[in-house]
């Protein structure tokens, strides 16, 4: 009976078998790839809102701080969603009667709150508190980019564990003087990137001292977030 | 289980051959088992633990006739650490009264009215009407009142029974706070030196009196503490954005300020005088304003 196989199939069985390490290899990146783009976490996926409310209008072009509608980023976990009244603030006079403030209208007067659409939505296991970041130099544009050229807000980072750790194993890399937290135009060509140039470093390192800035094995720890 | 049983004995007494069907039974029982595991894996792909059943902030809520799941204050509510104690802290007006007894508005007999209705003056009261009920229908007509007034030509403070002592020993800490507090949210309209042009101004919001005009820097400070809580014409009211700590700071900057604008440059020392910068307005050539603000209302 003659083979089936010609004797090069060997040499072919051999090769697939090394291949496959390879094929394995791929697939695992492939996944991980997958997991971390924006198809999965959502990043960059502007979300349309009840009111056609610009952050780029509000805080770019009139240099309103973040401060005066999300309140409470400095004393709370919660950086605080300002409530109607705030708007009221100024377009009780201001485009008072334009219609893409009618949403805003009757939610002052039927006293109901604008049901906005969440945009950056942690998973509920991971603690997370706006005001010490912000307390000990962490801007907001190293998590949220530049809202102050968003006319729709979108998520800037992935919100990923190891987007998080990227900054708690090194916060030197990423920490700010206290009075630039709120400056969106800080090191603005790299608002999300590290940053390893040896000045950022040296400055880190020395606000990571004046901050005091826990220890790397406390912001590593699980317990730190998890808890 | 049972009920497998049961239809197997049923059935079992019409057919002889019950073992097998018995048998096939607990095969696919066994098959099920064995599908468990994947079950078990595909439920894996719930999302439970990161949309746990909590309210997070701003969350909406079925139980609520409202829909909300954050709750406002009931009315009155006092924060842990907010009680009143300390009247002129929370309003700017002496507990006893104030001494101009004609301008005085006629829910304002006595400090204990304002007590009361400074008690649901807390901080950061998002959703709560935080002293508002009491005092916000009556602002416009405060407001006018103030337009009647010439000028402070009378030297009649627009708030009357209004302290004009801060409730604390103001440091240089306090000032940058006030700096820092004064930019964000009164510089909008203010303007950064408080001359009344802000961005929001500029973008047609009526235009607020100067700071350094001669009413203002002859006002007490329980009056900028007073407007700051409850609004004053067309400036709403910023109780809820602005705890009373930093009102006060606030005011301390906007005292500061109006001695930077209004200062001549005799009175400067003379190390720093060549840091002056000339503002937008006109330094006025009388004395130097006091620090800690004007002339005390008679």
């Amino acid at each position: 009976m003659p083979q089936i196989f010609h004797r090069s199939t060997n040499t072919l069985a051999k090769l697939s078998i090394f291949g496959s390490i390879f094929v394995l290899l791929f697939v695992t990146w492939a996944v991980a790839e997958i997991n971390r783009s924006s198809w999965n976490t959502g990043a960059f996926d502007e979300r349309e809102q009840p009111v056609q409310f610009s952050h780029k209008h509000h805080t770019g072009d009139d240099g309103i701080d973040c401060r005066y509608c999300h309140t409470s980023v400095e004393v709370s976990s919660n950086a605080g969603l300002p409530p109607t009244k705030t708007c009221m603030n100024c377009h009780s006079q201001l485009w008072s009667d334009s219609p893409y403030l009618e949403p805003v209208r009757a939610s002052w007067k039927n006293n109901k709150p604008i049901e906005w659409t969440r945009v950056h939505d942690l998973p509920d296991y991971v603690y997370f508190n706006h005001s010490i970041h912000v307390a000990k130099g962490v801007g907001c544009s190293s998590c949220h980019g530049r809202v102050d050229e968003m006319p729709l807000v979108y998520q800037a980072a992935s919100l990923q564990m190891e987007w998080c750790l990227a900054c708690h194993r090194e916060p030197e890399r990423y920490l700010r003087p206290k009075s630039e937290v709120f400056n969106m135009d800080w090191q603005q060509e790299n608002a999300l990137a590290e940053n390893k140039t040896a000045e950022q470093l040296a400055r880190g390192r020395q606000l990571k001292v004046d901050y005091k800035v826990r220890p790397r094995a406390i912001l590593e720890s699980c317990s730190t977030c998890h808890r | 289980m049972s009920n497998i049983k049961h239809r197997g004995n049923v059935e079992g007494g019409e057919v002889k051959g019950e073992t097998p069907r018995a048998r096939r039974l607990s095969g696919r029982v066994l098959f099920t088992l064995c599908l468990l595991p994947f079950a078990l894996y595909l439920s894996g792909c719930r999302q439970d633990m990161q949309d746990q059943p909590r309210y997070e902030a701003y969350e909406p809520s079925k139980s609520f006739s409202d829909g909300q799941a954050s709750r406002p204050y009931v009315e009155g509510t006092v924060a842990r650490g907010y009680r009143d104690v300390n009247t002129a802290y929370y309003t700017g007006k002496n507990a006893t009264g104030g001494g101009a007894g004609a301008a005085q508005p006629a829910t304002g007999g006595g400090g204990l009215t304002a007590m009361t209705s400074a008690g649901a003056n807390t901080p950061n009261a998002q959703g709560a009407n935080a002293g508002g009920s009491q005092t916000g229908g009556d602002v416009n007509v405060r407001g006018n009142v103030a337009g009647n007034l010439p000028g402070g030509a009378s030297g009649q403070s627009g708030t009357p029974g209004s302290v004009n002592e801060f409730p604390f020993a103001v440091t240089a800490k306090d000032l940058d706070r006030g700096e820092e507090r004064f930019n964000i949210y009164c510089s909008m309209c203010h303007g950064q030196t408080g001359y009344g042009d802000g961005m929001i101004v500029r973008r047609g919001f009526r235009r607020p009196p100067s700071l350094h005009d001669d009413r203002l820097r002859a006002e007490t400070l329980g009056h900028f503490f007073d407007v700051i809580t409850n609004g004053w014409g067309a400036m709403p009211d910023y109780s809820e954005q602005i705890p009373p700590r930093d009102r006060w700071a606030i005011i301390a900057y906007i005292r500061a300020l109006q001695l930077s604008q209004n200062t001549p440059a005799a009175e400067v020392p003379e190390n720093l005088r060549n840091q002056r910068k000339p503002g937008p307005g006109t330094p006025t050539t009388e004395g130097g304003h006091q620090g800690t603000g004007g002339e005390r209302t008679p």
